[in-house]
């Protein structure tokens, strides 16, 4: 049996309310009234499409994601020429034989990129694949598409053991429809007439390719028991009238909560079906772009077992916080000249050859361990860092990624540039020994406590705007729960207790990182 | 067994410029200014010179590379010269040049300078470190600064003796507040106000928890020092003063990257110090020591600091900060000329300054600051982080 084997979501700590766009902007285009309600779904300062690609794929597979194939969709990767895919490759530790691959150019993407992977896997050309669906689209200020986009990710793993949704069949239409166009060095959303983009397109093209995939699958829209179709709900309206489907069947396209998530969209609706369907339960995904991708799928029994090891959509939405206004948004999302003074604009070129050879480390956060002491140490050395051991070239491969923290100090820094100051960071002790001087991120100084619990987490550390550079790394931030992994995690945050030192040994064993 | 350097080495003339904003003056006329001073006192000719050090940090926003700004700028004879930088301890590490060079016998007289043209970046503070240690560090480093790096020591000792944040913060102000009541009395020093522990706690905070008072200023400065063997320091005036003890301790990484650092202390510190007590042959230094300088960089640094040279127990720094222990009327005075708090930091001159007012104490010419009968005065020039550093302790007596 080929399928989904399983998922995750990642949806930003920051939210935007988009009445505050509407107190900003209404003043130009009040015609905006209409779609100022709900939250959107905003990446914060150092987040971008790669970085919540990855965290996505992360939640995906918790226990390490060394796959045979890497496929990532979006229409807003960092880079046109540096395989995007292979970042996250390396921040995910997938192994230097994974097939790897960005899909892009349409919406549409995250489906057919998910369609590829099952293909792949049914081909036999990979054993598994892992595909990640991401987005951060940008509308101008004062246009309707600041409303309703919003920031997330989705990932999705596909293989033969263990298939939690079956994957029962696919079809497609394609037609070069330029209802969204971006153009080479653009940044921003131009839509043509959205009238147009509902009835010739939505309209027209999804309703063809689910015809297309019932024949294909001889699934009557009746038996389908969710329909997860990354279109506006105006549209769906529409749908369920003609094709006789209960309003109730439509999947949450989350338009409140997130906003219209792109590439990752239908992905996104997927892993919000997998987190309630039934075993048995038909599911139907629709991406939409250039045409429609129609993707069915039917759950196992082994679906509600899989489903708590993972935040998904949902957990994360349960933790969240207000941005708060929407100059800070435009500032995160540089729409506006920014001053950042001297020390900002400080920015030396990046050693390429100098982050490709220690790659593992930077991307993958890998130190390494000393087989004679057990010391876990970063960066990798060739001297055990032990003061009683200095074993020299006895090192083994160490992953600090998938492991928490507590922190051991830090400061919130007035000083330091920073697009969100203060710049937090501090000293963290690793569970299991190990200790990172790293940036914190998605916290409020007030509320970071020695002791508390951290987890690392993928973030663009630097962007380098005069050269096209998104530098990527590790940061970490607090552990917030919406993980039933979390259960156990000791939450600082509670207020720290002064007395508690934290100790690491440096000399407990643990399990050895994929 | 080495047998170090103790009483091998002799200062016979220092200089010290006003430290602050030299907006009309560069490094070179800094030095130039440090170097007449430092003649004069040693009562010998540029000629006589036979080697010197130049000590500082951020060579690529004053003086560019290598010793010859030094060599040039003093129009030195064609004499061996060297440039030596480690961090904020670069002042003490030129001076270490300097003393080797006449320990060993290579020299008669020997100059060490140390010098920092630090107001000329277009912003306040130093630059940010995080592009200072290497291509690999400029990728995964915090883009930390030095008031963030060291406020992280802040953070921890707070929270290891139990001191509220509140707390914390008061004793901080109240070493500020002493060094600000010395640096008031001292022409050379860039700021020279009281301030009060009211003020200090409302002023804006840089790094939390620390707050501007609790931050040393950023100045222009050069000081130097003119060392001899004794026997020819002997011929040249009636009071040398005597090179005690010089130590230097860098860190190995491991408080950084392994887990047995508390973080309420620098490990440098305590090294350094306890080799400097040996070769001094100092038993009890909170008993025997006259006076100290320490790198006041920040007032936590300087709290921990009193703890780490063991004058304070671990952890009740406090208690001796409150008794006034650390006055300039208390047993053992500390930063009687105003500290970096006062003086500001230009990077490769601190080390000096320091010793310039130890010098100028022990030869009881320190005016309205001058300390009852010293005979052994301390300094303490630390580089680097808390986590990572380098530091200098050096020990003088008469």
């Amino acid at each position: 049996m080929t399928g989904i084997t399983s998922f995750g979501g990642y949806v930003p700590w920051l939210v935007l309310e988009r009445k505050a766009i509407f107190g900003a902007m209404g003043w130009y285009s009040p015609a905006t009234f209409g779609v100022a309600r709900g939250q959107k779904a905003v990446a914060n300062h150092d987040e971008d499409t790669l970085t919540m690609a990855v965290a996505a794929g992360r939640d995906c597979l918790p226990g390490g994601a060394r796959t045979d194939a890497l496929f990532l969709a979006s229409t807003t990767l960092p880079y046109r020429e540096r395989l995007n895919a292979a970042i996250a490759a390396e921040a995910l530790s997938c192994g230097a034989s994974a097939r790897v691959a960005d899909f892009s150019g349409s919406l549409r993407a995250g489906t057919s990129a998910l369609w590829a992977a099952l293909d792949a896997v049914a081909a036999g050309s990979a054993g598994d694949a892992l595909v990640l669906a991401a987005d951060t689209r940008l509308g101008k200020m004062g246009s309707a598409a600041e409303h309703l986009f919003g920031d997330a990710a989705a990932a999705v793993a596909v293989g033969h053991k263990d298939v939690i949704a079956e994957f029962v069949g696919a079809a497609c239409v394609t037609a070069d429809f330029p209802d969204h166009v971006r153009g080479e060095a653009d940044r921003f959303d131009r839509v043509w007439e959205e009238r147009w983009v509902q009835t010739e397109g939505y309209g027209a093209m999804i309703p063809k390719a689910l015809a297309a995939l019932g024949e294909r699958t001889g699934v009557k829209p009746a038996d389908i028991a969710t329909w997860a179709i990354a279109c506006p709900a105006r549209v769906l309206g529409g749908f369920a009238k003609k094709a006789g489907i209960a309003p109730e069947r439509f999947q949450d396209a989350y338009a409140d909560t997130i906003g219209d998530c792109g590439t990752a969209l239908p992905l996104m609706m997927l892993v919000g079906a997998l987190e309630t369907a039934k075993a048995g339960d038909l599911i139907a995904v629709c991406g939409f772009g250039s045409g429609a991708d129609a993707l069915l799928f039917r759950a196992t029994d082994k679906l509600a077992a899989a489903r708590t090891a993972h935040r998904g959509v949902a957990g994360h939405l349960a933790a969240r916080r207000d941005l708060g206004s929407y100059e800070r948004y435009a500032v995160y999302r540089h729409l506006l000249p920014l001053e950042v003074g001297i020390r900002g604009e400080a920015n030396p070129p990046t050693a390429h050859s100098v982050l490709y050879r220690e790659r593992q480390a930077v991307l993958g956060l890998q130190g390494a361990r000393c087989t004679k002491c057990g010391t876990p140490q970063y960066p990798p050395q060739r001297i055990c860092i032990h003061p009683e051991c200095g074993a020299v070239d006895q090192m083994e491969p160490y992953g600090f990624a998938s492991r928490s923290g507590t922190i051991f100090t830090f400061t919130g820094d007035n000083l330091a540039f920073s697009l969100d100051p203060p710049a937090v960071y501090g000293l963290v002790d690793f569970e299991g020994g190990g200790r990172l001087q790293l940036d914190f991120t998605d916290c409020v100084l007030q509320e970071v406590k020695v002791g508390q619990a951290v987890e690392p987490t993928f973030r663009r550390k630097y962007l380098d705007e005069q050269r096209a550079v998104s530098g990527y790394f590790w940061k970490v931030r607090p552990v917030r729960g919406g993980h039933p992994a979390d259960a156990g995690v000791r939450d600082g945050s509670a207020g720290a207790d002064p007395s508690r030192e934290v100790r690491n040994p440096g000399r407990v064993p643990q399990g050895k990182e994929a | 067994m080495a047998s170090g350097i103790k009483d091998k080495v002799c200062i016979v003339g220092m200089g010290c410029t006003e430290f602050g904003e030299h907006w009309n003056q560069g490094a070179e006329d800094l030095m130039v200014t440090a170097l007449i001073e430092a003649l004069q006192d040693a009562g010998i000719e540029k000629q006589d010179l036979q080697a010197a050090w130049l000590g500082t940090c951020f060579e690529e926003i004053s003086t560019g590379k290598s010793a010859l700004a030094l060599a040039q700028a003093l129009r030195l004879p064609f004499i061996p010269v060297s440039r030596v930088e480690n961090f904020c301890a670069s002042g003490t590490e030129c001076f270490r040049g300097a003393c080797y060079a006449v320990a060993a016998g290579a020299c008669d007289l020997a100059l060490a300078m140390g010098v920092e043209k630090l107001k000329d970046t277009g912003y306040g503070g130093l630059p940010d470190f995080g592009g200072l240690l290497g291509t690999l560090k400029r990728l995964t480093f915090p883009n930390l600064t030095a008031p963030g790096g060291f406020a992280m020591l802040a953070t921890r000792y707070f929270d290891a003796y139990r001191l509220t944040r509140d707390q914390g913060r008061e004793t901080l102000a109240r070493i500020s507040c002493n060094s600000h009541r010395n640096g008031a009395l001292n022409p050379k020093a860039h700021l020279r106000k009281e301030i009060t522990v009211e003020q200090a706690l409302k002023a804006p905070i840089v790094a939390d928890p620390l707050g501007l008072f609790d931050c040393c200023g950023v100045s222009d400065g050069a000081a130097c020092a003119i060392v001899t063997t004794p026997a020819i320091a002997k011929k040249l005036r009636p009071d040398p003063i005597y090179v005690k003890a010089l130590q230097v301790a860098a860190s190995s990484g491991e408080e950084q990257a392994f887990s047995g650092w508390k973080g309420t202390s620098i490990e440098t510190t305590s090294r350094a110090g306890q080799r400097a007590y040996a070769e001094a042959g100092i038993k009890t230094p909170r008993e025997e020591l006259s006076l100290m300088e320490l790198h006041d960089c920040f007032s936590i640094t300087e709290m921990c600091t009193y703890e780490d040279l063991q004058i304070s127990p671990r952890g009740r720094a406090r208690e001796d900060i409150e008794a006034g222990f650390f006055a300039r009327e208390g047993q053992v005075p500390s930063q009687a000329d105003g500290g970096l708090k006062c003086f500001g930091h230009p990077i490769g001159a601190s080390g000096i300054r320091m010793m310039y007012e130890v010098y100028k104490q022990l030869q009881q010419k320190a005016g309205p600051r001058q300390i009852k009968n010293p005979t052994l005065g301390l300094t303490h020039n630390l580089g680097g982080f808390p986590s990572s550093s380098v530091v200098s302790v050096a020990i003088f007596g008469n």
